[in-house]
């Protein structure tokens, strides 16, 4: 009696298994419960044994071959035996049936889903490029070019990170990904941890699991700073204010009124500073740095966007020295040139409050019942439970708000 | 049903956005009014692009024929007659002007002659050019495509003797012997090319550290020396104080790294960019929302109004002729609800200045592209190692081309050298159908051409070109 050898179900997911290789060849005697083959599932490498005794008459699907569920890959009979009619079923399309893994390899089962495959994928260089690089099958993407060609749009939409398509990821992504575990069947390379890397991970870590954070997000309207800094581009065309720089002149002022957030929960009393020194968060091709811009009380916008330019282009070039990148008492992290909406950040202890500031855009916003165009801008403030209250919080982030609105503020004399 | 004041879409302004987008309209079957209170074509046509592409060729002449020795081409008595060449520059305006005529006739585009007004989101009183008459239109849908202006500096007044802006500076009926020209961006330059070549002493001032402040450095870099070369005079990092007139003569006051100084000059042409012509009548009381005096649009490229659309300069940045005509023909197809409508991906519309060396460009700059987080792999190929460019004597220049390093991604390609306006428009084709340098440089370039530079350029940005 012939025994039908087909794909078996090894998972409940399971919908086509993969032969990795026959243990057997054809003419080959098999006996029941032996391994025959070994099939690659969606989950795992499995053993294949043989469900009764006899000869290996017949394989229908090679090794590096797929086929689905339920789908004849071989027959076990006896040596004279006569396979036709257990052959017949798939008579015709047998030596075609298995759907081949692989680049290059002759066109898959069914007729119909022979017609959407067969012949070329309409796709542009690019995105086989990067279909390639990341291992997507193009037949299986639809495509929005034209004539449902797929363009890199496409692929983008299927890749979870930016770094993926040649951008080099804003950093929350990569604190995101890196907590991910990846897939078993995703391919990986494992990458030794820079100094740096090491420390930041040890750092966020430890914050995360010691600092009780409470974050407050306000949205503010840039209109009036947007125009200070480009009346200040005009009038100071060398130097380049930046937002970060309106915003850390802000924070300065903010804490000056509001002292109990330029502070550190030390255990057993809470330190407050009486000097400002803001860290600026800056990114790094192999992590971050926080360059620190001291006593800012006394100093003019003009002054602090000098005193961070200069930090700031020594952090990129790595060139800083140690006492510049320690002892900030209050960070301020901008990741509006990613076009990052609104994020929230982790201390950096014993600092008592970090302040994230996401993109400034145009939305229709309504002034006087009137719908207008404006600049806006989201802040997420984290701060440190043990040190700082929701109200205390929320106050100064008021008071940074109002001032952003006003700038006027920012220019006058410092306090 | 539809009489001769009911429309499916009135168009307001008729430069390269509008009439393109009337076209397109009435290709795709409504019934198109066309407002215009100038004269059609707008702008580029009568007032920017083709006068002074005109000007620039009569220009390039007169530099080629300085030169023609170097071809073993003698002449004496070279006499240029800028008269003839600002004739010229107007007759070539006209002529098209006139074939957009019969292109709307051709479509049976109704043109109204006249300045529009909003009296609702569906209604448009139009008042003809003698100030009396006015007649009312009713469309479902109406496009406002009304370009846009030169900017003015502050304070200054524009009198078209000594005062200039670029509409002054196409019509003049002498050479001055001095210009004074503020802002070196496209306009700017370009002007700066003309006058200088009829002799007149030209000074560029520019507030921004390089001149064509949006093009790669390394591109402004060479221009600027080019230019210099020339006999220009170029000003950077340099902003302007005050502009007078004083007994007939300019006199234009700068600030230079805090050092103050006088520019005197025969006439002084202010081209600081261009502001959109937004103040359409009706706008503001139907509440259409403007941003820094763009008209703000959604993807269909409507306003805040439904049924009120705004394209080309109006919509915003880039202010570029072929951004019009690409948004108008987006506009309306997306009206029509065709499958497949293309929209233009900002970082693929090339942008070309027509100064010798031209300068033309697509995508990001090398700077930007790093700004962008992007690891770069950059292909250069100069002029100076191409066979064609050296028998056309136009060896300076180069092809850059910035791709991506991981996939190959062409994210920027600019060229400064001769015809660099007309290479661009392979890297065009290339971005748009996503090639990489593989690509470009797997396709066969014909020797001797110009175009062999690109080929060789993505070439250098794999590391593999031939002829360097």
């Amino acid at each position: 009696m012939a025994i039908s050898v087909v794909m078996p179900r090894l998972s409940d997911t399971m919908e086509e298994g993969k032969i990795l290789r026959w243990l057997k060849q054809e003419g080959d005697r098999v006996d029941g419960g032996e391994i025959i083959a070994e099939i690659q599932t969606d989950k795992a490498d499995i053993e294949m044994e043989a469900f009764g005794s006899g000869t290996l008459r017949k394989i229908l699907v090679r090794a590096g071959q797929s086929a689905p569920v339920g789908h004849l890959i071989g027959v076990i009979a006896e040596e004279d035996e006569d396979i036709s009619t257990v052959l017949a079923p798939v008579a015709g399309v047998a030596g075609q049936t298995a759907k081949p893994a692989g680049p290059g390899a002759p066109t898959p089962a069914s007729p119909t889903l022979q017609a959407v495959t067969a012949g070329r994928v309409k796709a542009s260089p690019l995105a086989k490029r990067l279909a390639q690089a990341q291992g997507i099958d193009l037949s299986t993407v639809k495509g929005s070019g034209p004539g449902g060609r797929v363009i890199r749009r496409d692929l983008v939409a299927m890749i979870p990170s930016a770094a993926a398509v040649g951008q080099r990821a804003p950093l929350i992504t990569a604190r995101v990904a890196a907590m991910t575990p990846p897939t078993p069947s995703t391919a990986f390379e494992d990458r030794e941890l820079s100094p740096m890397r090491r420390a930041i991970a040890k750092r966020v870590a430890q914050s995360m699991a010691t600092v009780p954070h409470f974050y407050l997000t306000v949205e503010v309207a840039m209109d009036k700073a947007t125009e200070l800094r480009e009346a200040m581009q005009i009038q100071t065309p060398d130097l380049k204010v930046t937002f970060t720089d309106i915003i850390i002149r802000a924070v300065v002022i903010g804490l000056a009124r509001h002292p109990a957030m330029n502070a550190s929960f030390m255990d057993d009393r809470i330190r407050v500073y009486s000097q400002v020194n803001i860290g600026i968060a800056v990114a790094l091709e192999e992590g971050l740095i926080n360059p620190v811009l001291r006593n800012c009380g006394a100093k003019s916008l003009v002054q602090i966007a000098r005193e961070a330019k200069s930090l700031v282009e020594r952090a990129r070039a790595l060139k800083l020295r140690p006492e510049e990148y320690a002892g900030a008492t209050f960070t301020v992290s901008n990741l509006g040139m990613y076009e990052i909406e609104e994020f929230t950040a982790i201390i950096n202890p014993p600092e008592a409050a970090i302040l994230a500031i996401g993109r400034i855009q145009s939305k229709p916003v309504v002034v006087n019942g009137d719908v207008q165009i404006g600049q806006r801008m989201r802040m997420t403030l984290s701060c440190d439970h043990r040190a700082v209250d929701g109200a205390t919080g929320a106050t100064f982030l008021q008071e940074v708000k109002w001032l952003l609105e006003h700038p006027v503020h920012l220019i006058l004399q410092p306090e | 049903m539809a009489d001769e004041r009911t429309f499916d879409l009135a168009v307001i302004g008729a430069g390269p956005g509008g009439y393109v987008a009337s076209i397109r309209a009435a290709q795709l079957g409504m019934r198109v009014a066309l407002v215009e209170r100038d004269r059609l074509g707008g702008v580029c046509l009568n007032w920017g692009c083709i006068p002074t592409k005109a000007l620039l060729q009569s220009a390039q002449v007169l530099s080629l024929m300085r030169r023609a020795g170097e071809f073993g081409i003698h002449t004496d008595n070279l006499r240029a007659d800028f008269g003839i060449a600002v004739k010229r520059s107007r007759e070539k305006a006209e002529r098209l002007s006139k074939g957009i005529e019969f292109l709307m006739r051709k479509n049976k585009v109704a043109l109204f002659s006249g300045e529009a007004r909003l009296t609702s989101a569906k209604e448009l009183e139009i008042t003809g050019r003698d100030g009396k008459t006015s007649e009312g239109i009713r469309a479902e849908r109406i496009l406002l495509a009304t370009g846009s202006r030169p900017r003015l500096l502050p304070d200054v007044t524009v009198d078209g003797e000594v005062v200039l802006t670029s509409t002054e500076a196409m019509l003049l009926n002498r050479v001055p012997a001095s210009m004074i020209i503020i802002g070196a961006g496209a306009i700017g330059v370009e002007f700066a090319d003309i006058y200088q070549a009829y002799g007149t002493a030209v000074t560029l001032v520019e507030l921004l550290p390089t001149i064509l402040p949006y093009e790669d450095e390394e591109i402004t870099a060479l221009l600027h020396r080019a230019l210099i070369k020339k006999g220009i005079k170029i000003l950077t990092n340099t902003s302007v104080e005050r502009v007078t007139v004083e007994a007939g003569q300019a006199k234009v006051g700068v600030t230079s790294k805090g050092e103050r100084q006088a520019l005197l000059g025969e006439t002084v042409l202010v081209a600081v960019g261009r502001l959109p012509n937004s103040e359409v009548g009706g706008l503001k009381e139907l509440g259409v929302a403007t941003k820094k005096g763009f008209v703000a649009v959604n993807e269909q490229m409507e306003s805040s109004v439904a049924g009120i659309y705004a394209i080309g300069d109006l919509a915003g940045a880039p202010l570029l002729a072929h951004k019009a005509s690409h948004d108008g023909i987006e506009a309306v197809e997306k009206m029509a609800k065709l499958d497949d409508v293309r929209s233009a991906d900002p970082r693929r519309i090339p942008s070309c200045t027509y100064c010798s060396p031209q300068v033309a460009s697509i995508g990001l700059t090398e700077a930007k592209a790093k700004v962008m987080g992007y690891t770069i792999r950059v292909g250069r190929f100069p002029f100076s190692a191409s066979g064609m460019a050296m028998t056309l004597g136009e060896t300076e220049g180069m092809v850059k081309v910035i791709a991506d390093a991981t996939h190959g991604e062409i994210l920027g390609v600019h060229i400064i050298g001769a015809h660099a306006t007309e290479l661009i428009a392979e890297a065009g084709l290339a971005m748009a159908m996503e090639a990489t340098p593989e690509e470009i440089a797997g396709s066969v370039h014909a020797h001797p051409t110009l175009s062999e530079a690109m080929g060789e350029a993505a070439l250098a940005a794999l590391g593999r070109a031939i002829h360097i």
